[in-house]
């Protein structure tokens, strides 16, 4: 028994040190973009040379930097809500309702996990100049929603799993019809998982760079700004700037997304699932 | 009460939504699939149907600057039988399986210290772990660029530190760039789906497995690597299955050596303007790339079998 | 329509192939308290569910009131709810959640607050309307349901298991209090528990239910001391039961020729013809054990012995038949005439205690 304690204690301790090392390795290669971003020098080398803020204000005045980050807000916006909305539909169709298929229907929709976003951009392009669709942030848009329903639709249904099938059922019975039970019982429930769900999706598509490369026709997003930028090494110091504040936005937002999902979960309560 | 003599009184549209309304109540599929229907619409519309017509595509040939829609194989036949293209299908699906390697072994350690030993603040390292998993994938890629450049964070450190005389040259542009980069890139991917696998596993049976003589390592390849195997190998596919059509890597940090299918096929689509041939080198590669995750998922079956 | 205020009529539920419900028909009076009790799964929370208008029938009709409610949905039907989970919802405190029905009716905010406040007075929680719904002990969440029920005053109150979730103590109590408001009310109860001492002492009356079917719509007393078939007798409490065969009629009581343990005096209506194969039962209370033989005693050996406090029971082996007689007598003295394992005792009991029963 002894043995087997100081056994765990001592793997315990290894594997501490080996998330520790994992850690690093997620996060410092990463660090190098908001370091440099301060750096006093056109090249992206060590020594560093002095702390500057030069690069964030010279890429804040880059008007196309700023049209392509009005852009990729619209379209993040927009995919987020459609995407949210249809996963919502759709996980209340798949949590409450006995519907034949239903895991046919969570694999289609899982499938553009599966596909890589180069097919998924070339045959929309296709699709879209086959009916003369021209392309537009649009089309990005619909892109993009394809690419977020399968994370809008794990957030939704979990959530929609966590709360008890009969709190809609007491609404109807209390009175309210089928549309004004979501509004006063199921959309309040589901809200932490529909904040979730528009942040991350949100984030998806303000990243995501391949699909909208495809699909943007003429508008760039700002991956595509930044895409165009890194041919130039006179632009680089910009970029950096401008990836290091998306990074740290981008945490933000995660971070809060998550802490919104876990609201209202009480782990020592387990989800009541059907009966 | 009549009842037979005021329906002949109600007008029928109104019956007749009466009728619609009680046949949705009643059927919960009719329901279900109301509120699906957006859902799965654009799904149809835009990936279902897209697929088809890239399949069509391929069969078609480019002429010029128009499509011939007459069926042909021959697009299938350049993209199998060019060794160019053979080579890009070979080093694309070795490069991808690298890193499909590389990324389940290091993620595994890390999905089991969060499974088993964290106790307090599970949250917390799970959230740490997705952050990178959210955030840019390009800038993620870039900042690997920035590292293992020729004036990169690695050589001008080093330089600087006065162990380097001159850059090192073999750091970037080449298929082992590739791979870590990629490697960096699918971490939090591949920990996930294991360490969902590992969290489900009944504590119970490794106690019971330890009760009955097993040491930490028999219990460990006995009971709780083939308990995890579904988590194993849906990362595995995970991985495997995108980066095997990954553009944005290839195109950064790979250099000519370390060109990849997906660069090809994008070049096909953009300065060539051959979509039929593009579409065949698609499909020929996420045909590969299927039929070589079936061979991994069956591989790593036969594999824990063994060891059972 | 009909005089019954809810009125099931030839109402089945089928999932597919299986029965949930199967061709039932009950008519359940105005201010009644009715019960439908059964094991799990024998259909009658599905039947409540069809009642409340969650489901619905796949033949037949049910009427509230004289009005045809099959195809009406739950929101529109004249009754209310206390689901087994309670259903609090989480979101809003006790006040709104009972005041949930009311404010779809835009009733002034005075009259409002009065009838939750008089429905928080009925369910004694006054001052606890600004608790959230998950601040509330399991019978706390219990009496919010009901007065969330309560205060939309509905034709009838549908209860599935609302004391399941709570322990013995309070459930004891909450019976007798539930009774208690059912009468102050006057709003028809229907109660579903698979808890027969439950649905004993609180209802008016029961529907025994098994597989789908309706057994027995009957008054308490009447389920336990005449049953109608030996599903139901053997659901409520505990029965004996012997093979026998109808050897005569005499005053409007059978004889019946029950094999190793004799012939049997049965009382009784529709008596079965001479020569019909049936079934005798007694209630394990019912039945005198001595150890003094006495005239028609049956003679058997004690198997098991358990001292319950109030009562002893008793297991007696009685040669010819195969289970041992069941036995539950009071110990009225101290001392008590214990019997113990391996003594020979003698069975007998009053002729009204034996039940004729049909053979399957």
């Amino acid at each position: 028994m002894m043995a087997k304690v100081r056994n765990k204690a001592g793997q315990g301790r290894g594997l501490f040190g080996y998330a520790i090392f994992y850690l690093a390795f997620l996060y410092v290669p990463v660090l190098f973009l908001p370091i440099f971003s301060f750096n006093d020098s056109a090249f992206i080398a060590f020594p560093l040379v002095g702390f500057t803020t030069k690069w964030y204000t010279e890429m804040f005045a880059d008007t196309g930097m700023q049209i392509a980050l009005w852009n990729s807000l619209k379209v993040g916006m927009f995919t987020a809500l459609i995407s949210t909305t249809l996963g919502l539909l759709a996980a209340k169709a798949l949590t409450r309702y006995q519907v034949p298929g239903s895991a046919a229907v969570l694999g289609f929709t899982s499938l553009p996990l599966f596909v890589p976003d180069i097919v998924l951009g070339i045959s929309l392009l296709i699709l879209l100049n086959s009916v003369h669709i021209p392309l537009s942030l649009w089309t990005v848009v619909v892109g993009h929603v394809l690419i977020c329903m399968p994370f809008a639709m794990a957030v939704l249904i979990s959530r929609m799993e966590g709360f008890d099938k009969s709190l809609e059922e007491a609404s109807l019975d209390l009175g309210e019809d089928g549309w004004m039970t979501f509004w006063r019982v199921t959309f309040p429930l589901a809200l932490p998982g529909v904040i979730a769900s528009l942040l991350l999706t949100f984030i998806v598509s303000f990243d995501e760079f391949l699909i909208a490369y495809f699909l943007a026709g003429t508008d760039a997003t700002l991956p595509i700004y930044i895409w165009g930028q890194l041919r130039f090494p006179y632009k680089l110091p910009g970029v950096l700037a401008l990836g290091a504040l998306i990074l740290v936005a981008s945490c933000v937002l995660v971070i809060f997304a998550e802490w919104v999902r876990s609201l209202g979960t009480d782990p020592n309560k387990a989800p009541t699932v059907g009966a | 009460m009549a009842p037979a003599n005021l329906s002949t009184r109600i007008p029928t549209a109104a019956r007749f939504g009466a009728r619609v309304e009680a046949f949705f109540r009643r059927s919960d599929a009719a329901r279900g699939y109301l509120l699906l229907s957006p859902a799965i619409l654009i799904m149809l519309a835009a990936l279902a149907a897209p697929l088809l017509l890239l399949v069509l595509y391929s069969f078609w040939s480019q002429d010029g600057y128009l499509v011939n829609t007459q069926l042909t194989l021959d697009q299938y036949s350049t993209a199998l039988g060019r060794e160019a293209y053979r080579t890009l299908f070979y080093r694309s699906l070795s490069i991808s399986g690298m890193v499909t390697i590389v990324t389940v072994l290091l993620s595994y350690p890390m999905a089991y210290f969060i499974a088993f030993q964290v106790q307090r603040n599970k949250f917390v390292w799970l959230i740490l772990v997705t952050i990178p998993f959210w955030t840019s994938y390009l800038l993620r890629v870039f900042a690997w660029k920035i590292i293992l450049g020729y004036n990169g964070v690695i050589n001008s450190g080093l330089m600087s530190l006065g162990i380097l005389k001159q850059p090192l040259e073999f750091l970037l542009y080449n298929p082992t760039s590739v791979v870590v980069t990629l490697a960096h890139a699918w971490a939090a991917f591949a920990i996930l789906p294991i360490y969902v696998s590992l969290e489900k596993i009944d504590r119970s049976l490794l106690e019971a497995a330890s009760d009955l003589g097993d040491g930490p390592i028999r219990r460990f390849f006995r009971i709780t690597l083939p308990l995890s195997l579904p988590g194993v190998i849906g990362a595995a596919v995970l991985i495997f299955v995108p980066t095997t059509g990954d553009y944005v890597t290839p195109a950064l940090v790979g250099g000519t050596d370390g060109v990849m299918i997906a660069n090809v096929i994008q070049v096909q689509f953009t300065k060539i303007g051959n979509w039929p041939l593009g579409a065949a080198l698609a499909l020929a590669s996420m045909a590969a790339v299927g039929i070589f995750a079936l061979l991994i998922v069956q591989a790593m079956r036969l594999a824990i079998s063994r060891v059972k | 329509m009909t005089d019954a205020f809810i009125k099931i009529d030839h109402v089945s539920k089928r999932f597919g192939g299986f029965a949930a419900v199967d061709d039932a028909n009950i008519d359940i009076q105005r201010g009644e308290f009715f019960s439908l009790l059964g094991p799990s799964g024998c259909g009658k929370t599905t039947l409540l569910r069809m009642i409340a208008g969650f489901e619905y029938p796949t033949e037949g009709a049910i009427y509230i009131d004289g009005q045809d409610e099959s195809d009406v949905p739950p929101n529109k039907r004249p009754t209310n709810m206390v689901f087994q989970s309670y259903a609090i919802f989480p979101h809003l405190n006790v006040f709104d959640n009972i005041a949930y029905g009311l404010r779809r009716l835009r009733l002034p905010k005075r009259e409002m607050t009065a009838r939750v406040n008089e429905a928080l007075a009925m369910i004694k929680l006054e001052g606890y309307g600004k608790r959230r719904g998950d601040q509330l002990s399991g019978g706390q969440r219990q009496r919010v349901a009901l007065a969330r029920a309560l205060v939309n005053r509905p034709k009838v109150l549908l209860l599935d298991e609302p004391l399941g979730a709570l322990d013995k103590r309070l459930r004891e109590a909450m019976q007798i209090e539930l009774r208690q408001l059912q009468r102050n009310v006057g709003i028809t109860f229907v109660f579903v528990t698979h808890d027969q001492e439950e649905a004993l002492s609180m209802s008016d009356r029961i529907a025994v239910m098994s597989a789908g079917k309706i057994l027995q719509v009957a008054e308490p007393r009447t389920l336990y001391e005449a049953p109608n078939c030996r599903e139901v007798a053997d659901f409520i409490g505990t029965m004996n039961f012997f093979d026998a065969k109808v050897a005569s009629h005499e005053n409007g009581a059978a004889i019946l020729d029950a094999g190793p343990i004799g012939k049997v005096r049965a009382a009784g209506e529709n008596l079965p013809d001479v020569g019909t194969p049936v079934l005798v039962a007694v209630r394990p209370e019912k039945i005198t054990l001595s150890t003094t033989p006495r005239e028609g005693a049956i003679k058997g050996t004690v198997d098991a012995a358990a001292y319950l406090g109030e009562r002893s029971h008793f297991h007696v082996r009685v040669d010819g038949i195969a289970t041992p007689v069941a036995i539950a007598s009071q110990n009225v003295m101290r001392s008590g005439d214990a019997v113990s394992h391996g003594a020979t005792v003698f069975l007998s009991w009053p002729d009204d205690a034996a039940v004729i029963l049909p053979r399957e």
